[in-house]
């Protein structure tokens, strides 16, 4: 695998981490570090094998589509200041 | 008193000879004197804590509660507690009050359990070393330029230190096995689904279990009977009979077979700590189990498998903490995409970042099939084998790292190197199976070695009778670091 300096700003990009050049440099050397760590497993032959997800290959548990929460929306609020009639506060997205 | 066992405190403490607000004050002024050094605990309160001693002395009064009542237990700061500031070890959440509990926290409460702090750890349990946590790291009390291992490195250390009389962990690659072999204690890591994950902030959610951390395996048993149980606020809890995990502690071990994987004996395993695992096997024997060679031949791909899944999950459970509705926020931005990016960088630490780096890259359009598909492939090889072992064996063994505690920064900057020290824990968690790490020895240097116990599905109570009839008969659980004696 050949892991260029723009990937490296692209999968921060889609990850949305800010990152300076001499960041991304170091993030760049330690990932082909880690990524020739990773090429190992690119190797084994798994024709034929099913994906394993989870461990008990259980199948998702349903349950009524019915309203089991209170609501709490004050409580949950109270984890950050940026908060005004009851609704989060971020910069402008519409112009 | 620091060197009771849970139930001796329980005794102590039905009995009057001790109240749980007197035991606790004990511990909260060991922690006082001691944690400015270890740095075990990110958050104490000595008034919720000491409410709760409170509460525990009138339920014990009226002659009610049960085996952990008035007890004092750490919790790490991994699972959100009502009231508590919960910041898994981030500056991402440094100031969050969680307005909830797990349900392992609720479980410890309606026991009657104290809760006495919030243990330190690996910023979102990303590290073997504890040494990437945003509230510094943490000491191993047996050397002091050792590390604890990670990323439950907080509550080994207060468990070893008697700074608790138990403690919780989680393991999602090894991080409650790999710091208690380090610290010199008892850890297990359940089945995965066994202990519910609601309110237990997620890095690999496939992967992610909660465990106890303790002095013996006994401990151990009854702090499993109050963390386990279903859970349906957490859609992997697995539905299955209550079950007494200390109803086979005294069972005798004649005609036990231990299996042991020559993959777990080979190069990279440390000499001093391949005489430990030999004698302790030998203790084994002695107790009338037999031995039989078993073979796990793909379990050397268990790292770069772990370094493509785990990755891929904690960049979307971690994609959450966005500056928006808790956590950090940049104080300077332009706009969203801008105050996205500003906070994340600033709140995640570097491990955090290469992590999510990893995770969104594998998951990346063009490259999900090569990484990740290809890493869910080779996990069912490895799960298959363990049962293709556990045909020819009970239980399995091995040592749980390959060496005793490194020193601090000697790995920091080589990511590669870290990730190597959980070789004999990751493809346990893989595989979803329950693993435990028990005290077995001293190393060259004096150090610590743990012993790998690996069980069959849903085996814990098995599990917990091999180790404690080892602790019957051996006394390696007994000894603690010599400059925190009381």
């Amino acid at each position: 695998m050949s892991l260029s300096i723009g990937d490296v700003y692209k999968i921060a990009r889609l990850a949305r981490l800010g990152m300076t050049e001499q960041e991304a440099e170091e993030a760049h050397t330690q990932l082909l570090s880690i990524f020739s760590l990773i090429a190992e497993m690119q190797a084994v032959d798994t024709t034929g094998i099913l994906p394993m997800s989870h461990a008990q290959d259980l199948t998702q548990r349903l349950r009524e589509d019915v309203v089991t929460e209170k609501d709490q929306r004050e409580l949950f609020q109270s984890t950050t200041s940026h908060i005004k009639n009851g609704l989060y506060l971020v910069p402008q997205v519409i112009e | 008193m620091i060197n009771f066992s849970l139930l001796q405190l329980g005794d102590a403490l039905r009995s009057k000879k001790i109240s749980s607000v007197e035991l606790t004050q004990l511990y909260l002024d060991r922690i006082a004197a001691l944690n400015p050094e270890l740095n075990a605990y990110i958050t104490v309160n000595e008034e919720m804590t000491l409410a709760q001693a409170r509460a525990a002395d009138a339920q014990l009064k009226q002659g009610e509660g049960g085996a952990l009542t008035g007890i004092p237990v750490a919790q790490k700061d991994i699972f959100c507690a009502a009231g508590w500031r919960t910041t898994c070890g981030s500056k991402m959440l440094s100031n969050f009050v969680s307005p909830y509990d797990a349900h392992v926290i609720e479980q410890f409460n309606r026991a009657g359990a104290v809760n006495l702090g919030k243990t330190n750890m690996d910023e979102f349990a990303m590290g073997s070393s504890n040494e990437t946590s945003y509230f510094g790291i943490v000491k191993n009390p047996w050397n002091h330029k050792t590390v604890p291992g990670g990323s439950s490195g907080g509550s080994a250390t207060a468990v070893a230190a008697r700074l608790c009389a138990a403690a919780t962990g989680t393991d999602t690659g090894g991080s409650i096995r790999q710091p208690a072999a380090l610290c010199g204690i008892s850890g297990l890591k359940p089945t995965y689904g066994v202990v519910s994950r609601y309110g237990m902030i997620a890095f690999a959610s496939s992967l992610d279990q909660a465990g106890p951390m303790a002095h013996s395996a006994e401990d151990l048993a009854l702090l499993l009977n109050v963390m386990a149980g279903f859970d349906e606020r957490d859609s992997t809890s697995i539905k299955c009979e209550t079950t007494d995990y200390a109803q086979d502690l005294s069972k005798p071990l004649s005609g036990l077979r231990i299996g042991l994987p020559k993959e777990f004996f080979a190069a990279g395993l440390g000499a001093d700590v391949a005489r430990a695992i030999e004698a302790s096997i030998a203790e084994y024997r002695k107790l009338g189990a037999t031995v039989v060679d078993v073979s796990l031949p793909n379990s050397r791909l268990s790292i770069p498998v772990y370094y493509v899944l785990a990755p891929a999950e904690a960049s979307s459970n971690l994609s959450r903490f966005d500056g928006v509705r808790y956590g950090y926020r940049a104080p300077e931005y332009t706009n969203l995409a801008d105050m996205y990016e500003k906070s994340r960088a600033q709140g995640f630490g570097e491990e955090v970042k290469r992590r999510i780096m990893i995770g969104t890259y594998v998951l990346s359009h063009g490259y999900y099939d090569a990484y990740y598909l290809q890493a869910q492939k080779i996990r069912r090889l490895i799960a298959q084998d363990f049962s293709d072992a556990f045909k020819q064996c009970d239980v399995i063994m091995g040592p749980t790292t390959p060496t005793t505690a490194f020193n601090l920064g000697e790995k920091g900057d080589d990511p590669v190197q870290m990730y190597l020290s959980d070789i004999y824990t990751i493809a346990v968690n893989l595989a979803g199976l329950p693993g435990m790490s028990i005290p077995a020895g001293l190393g060259d240097s004096g150090m610590p070695i743990g012993l790998q116990i690996i069980g069959n599905y849903f085996d814990e109570a098995r599990m917990l009778n091999v180790a404690h009839q080892y602790q019957q008969v051996t006394d390696w659980h007994t000894r603690m670091p010599q400059h925190v004696k009381a």
